[in-house]
């Protein structure tokens, strides 16, 4: 650089040409339309080939298709289910396969991942290493590998149901599944239904009026021990009042099958051993992160105040751990629901195997399937997105 | 020791050591193994009944798994025989069949005479992967270039074969004008040393392939861990800027841009891969003007490519996010136009913090590979599972042992990737430890 000994020039005015050019706001709308314009191009070039290949192929379009007769049956349905019912029908049965395989896999994983997150953290060597083991093995394998594994190689090499492993309870283990009692209700068993949603309402109640209590004159009512007792107690005395109105069907054997009970197909088992120990592991890494993550000075501060351990851990550790937690324990809870999309591999019938498999070889109608089959995944994922963020923000430390 | 007389009180001697005492050594009670064993396993009630209750569980699992594995292992064999239980005796994994199936298990059913071509990409992979890996071997930004531009397409010859595009296809014509440009002279100089460098590798490969030519062998005949490696290197290579555009687009000020981000991010997340995949077989084709096909394979990196690129920009959008605002302000201080300010100050702090998030994409990039084998191509886990219907091998324990080796292959790859994305936790925090 050189010293000037002059004054700088007076700084000319931009020509009107230069200013358009280096003008952020103008590039800004420039870039964007020609985006768009890119985008909406594109659209279109794929939708006018979709159209003129379909055209070509001679496939219809549109979701007419959904009020035909599917013609096919499906495994397990928990609502009625013909071959003569629509693929409408199929849709929603195999939708609630879906929605049934997630809701108990997330109560297993969630189950398994927080003891084995708090078993890794256990002062416990044994117990710490067993759970390392388990999180490191089963969370670097493949979930599919393991699907297959639990169908293929262990469930289907079971015995027959005459060589079964018997289980208490007149339950059996074998090649068709696990086969336990069925709960039947008799009559009268509707108020015991009554009163446990009486008891729980009233729990709300009494949190509500210990809480205020509390507030009020400091005394701490044990709304967790009454809370239960109401909620046990309750149903148990309308239970016995009506006559125990419950009988069990016990599954028997007959011939080469069982006949009565309820039956966990083994479809449905390797699912579900599968995503329980799958997301489990992750679950027990984000468990321990988030109690990892809280320091030992909140701990220290509370006993100094005097609070018993019990006390400590419920109200100053794992509400402050929780809110580390939820945030990826959601994603793992959302990951387990796309994940029982692989149910199709050992041939359990969910969202992907009847209607993205079936429904989509008998009516060939590729776009619409796939899309409504994304479209459903994608509403789970947006709604609990949503509820998770809300929940978030209602539960989030407000700092300074 | 000795009496020294202090002067402030003469009738008190005061008794100073000169020599250290030999330090006791601690009680027993707290060290050596029995003091171990006593705090970590059996401090209290608890503790101990916790420990008794875990060797229970082991005692009753640990067994079996053991003699399946190797006390009661087929080791050699030639067929089903082997492994199979004669007059009572125990049989465990069938190690025989994976030994007779090694060769499908790694290449699928590539041609024998062919796999050295395998050998060789597999070779150039290993040693740009362990020179990017170790920290101390220098020429990282070479290397990078290397992996990044020139591998691909090296290895997509040696994979695929082919005579090489015409020697006067327009690229051979781009690449002229692209030395020509690159003169001293030239203005813009940057933008078209970039675009050579992408260029150059393409035309000597042209050449090189357009001169020794290899045979084409067709897609439908790879498989086995090839296809699992090509499949996440591919969707690695290709997400990862892809990526890092998305995430600058979820950040970016221009609504529509960010629009476009945020819709694509989250449509990809929001979806089961194996819904893609369905809809990267099925419906992609339907997509394309009559006539263009696409090769199953390529249709399946397209699905992971775009599918793994959604998970990236949200690894990389953490990145931005921790950079603090400062940076982003002193980088406008300096003049730098916003792609300026990225390259140079920006991305570089942003994805070093990310590193162990873009691994961890890694891992289950490579685990979900496996699904492939849902839409017929036959993976690691697909062509273990295809040799099952093999009737030559058809015992209670072949499907059992295949599953097992191909769970072990998966875990030292996914282990590995996780041990040194720790690694490079713990190397990268250097600069923030205090």
């Amino acid at each position: 650089m050189t010293l000037r000994d002059t004054a700088p020039a007076p700084l000319a005015a931009p020509s009107r040409a230069g200013s358009w050019l280096y003008d952020p706001t103008i590039r800004g709308i420039v870039y964007q339309v020609a985006l768009a314009l890119f985008l909406v191009l594109f659209g279109w070039w794929i939708f006018d080939n979709t159209v003129q290949n379909l055209r070509a192929a001679n496939i219809a379009s549109g979701f007419g298709f959904m009020s035909d007769r599917a013609g096919f049956d499906i495994a397990q349905k928990p609502i009625e289910f013909t071959p003569d019912d629509t693929h409408g029908r199929a849709f929603l049965v195999s939708l609630v396969n879906t929605l049934i395989v997630a809701a108990l896999g997330i109560v297993g994983a969630t189950v398994l991942g927080f003891f084995a997150g708090v078993a890794r953290l256990s002062p416990n060597w044994l117990l710490s290493k067993v759970a390392m083991v388990y999180v490191e093995t089963f969370r670097n394998v493949p979930l599919l590998l393991q699907l297959l594994f639990w169908y293929k190689a262990v469930l289907s090499v079971l015995p027959g149901p005459k060589q079964g492993v018997v289980l208490p309870l007149g339950s059996n283990l074998s090649n068709r599944g696990l086969i336990v009692p069925r709960p039947v209700p008799g009559d009268g068993f509707g108020a015991v239904e009554i009163a446990v949603l009486v008891a729980i309402a009233a729990v709300f109640v009494l949190a509500r009026w210990a809480k205020s209590r509390q507030e009020a004159t400091g005394q701490i009512f044990p709304t967790f021990r009454v809370g239960a007792a109401v909620v046990v107690g309750l149903p148990l005395v309308v239970f016995l009042l009506a006559g125990m109105p419950l009988s069990f069907e016990y599954p028997e054997l007959k011939g080469f099958n069982f006949v009565g009970g309820f039956v966990f197909k083994p479809e449905l088992m390797a699912l579900l051993l599968g995503l329980v120990i799958y997301t489990g592991a992750f679950i027990a890494e984000v468990v321990r992160a988030g109690i990892m993550a809280i320091s030992h000075g909140q701990s220290e501060a509370a006993f100094a105040l005097g609070l018993k351990p019990g006390v400590t851990m419920r109200r100053i550790i794992i509400p402050q751990a929780m809110r580390v937690i939820i945030p990826p324990l959601t994603s793992q809870y959302l990951n387990l629901t796309k994940n029982s999309s692989l149910a199709v591999a050992v041939g359990y019938p969910d969202l992907v195997a009847v209607f993205a498999g079936s429904t989509l070889n008998i009516t060939g109608r590729a776009v619409e399937v796939i899309f409504l089959t994304m479209g459903v995944y994608l509403a789970i994922s947006l709604v609990t997105a949503a509820f998770m963020n809300w929940f978030n923000t209602r539960v989030a430390l407000i700092e300074r | 020791m000795t009496d020294v007389t202090a002067p402030s009180s003469p009738r008190r001697p005061i008794f100073v050591r000169d020599a250290f005492v030999t330090p006791q050594p601690p009680p027993a009670s707290t060290i050596g193994p029995v003091a171990w064993i006593r705090a970590r396993l059996f401090s209290g009630p608890v503790n101990s009944a916790i420990t008794l209750v875990t060797l229970v569980f082991l005692a009753w699992a640990l067994p079996p798994i053991i003699r399946w594995l190797f006390v009661d292992a087929v080791w050699t064999g030639d067929n089903r025989e082997a492994c199979l239980p004669v007059d009572g005796r125990e049989v465990g994994a069938c190690w025989a069949f994976i030994k007779a199936k090694f060769g499908q298990i790694l290449f699928g059913r590539y041609p024998v005479e062919e796999r050295w071509r395998v050998e060789l990409t597999g070779l150039f992979f290993v040693v740009g992967l362990v020179m990017l890996a170790v920290p101390k071997i220098p020429w990282k930004g070479v290397t990078a270039y290397v992996m990044l531009v020139v591998f691909p397409i090296v290895g997509f010859y040696l994979l695929y074969g082919g005579t090489g595009f015409d020697p006067l296809a327009p690229w051979v014509v781009a690449a002229v004008l692209a030395v020509l440009a690159a003169l001293p002279s030239f203005p813009f100089k940057r933008p078209v040393q970039v675009a050579l460098a992408l260029i150059l590798p393409l035309l000597i490969a042209d050449v090189v392939f357009g001169l020794i030519a290899l045979p084409v062998v067709e897609t439908s005949l790879w498989g086995g861990l090839m296809v699992t490696l090509v499949v996440a290197v591919t969707g690695i290579v290709a997400s990862l800027p892809l990526g890092i555009l998305l995430a600058l687009g979820r950040r970016s000020k221009l609504p529509v841009v960010k629009f476009v981000s945020v819709v694509f991010i989250e449509f990809w997340r929001g979806v089961p891969l194996i819904t893609v995949l369905f809809m990267a077989s099925v419906m992609l084709p339907l997509f394309l003007p009559t006539g263009v096909n696409f090769d199953k394979l390529l249709r399946a990196l397209i699905g992971v490519a775009l599918f793994s690129a959604a998970y990236m920009a949200e690894t990389v959008r953490a990145g931005l996010q921790a950079i603090p605002k400062g940076q982003y302000e002193a980088a406008a201080a300096m003049g730098l136009g916003y792609w300026q300010s990225m390259r140079l100050i920006i991305l570089p702090q942003a994805l070093k913090i990310v590193i162990p998030g873009i691994v961890n994409s890694f891992i289950s990039l490579f685990k979900d590979t496996s699904l492939v084998l849902i839409i017929g191509l036959f993976d690691l886990l697909g062509i273990i599972q295809f040799n099952f219907t093999d009737a030559n091998w058809a015992t209670p324990n072949t499907g059992k042992t295949g599953f097992v080796f191909a769970a072990f292959v998966f875990w030292i790859f996914c282990f590995g990737m996780s041990r040194y994305s720790q690694y490079m936790e713990r190397r990268l925090n250097t600069g923030r430890r205090r």
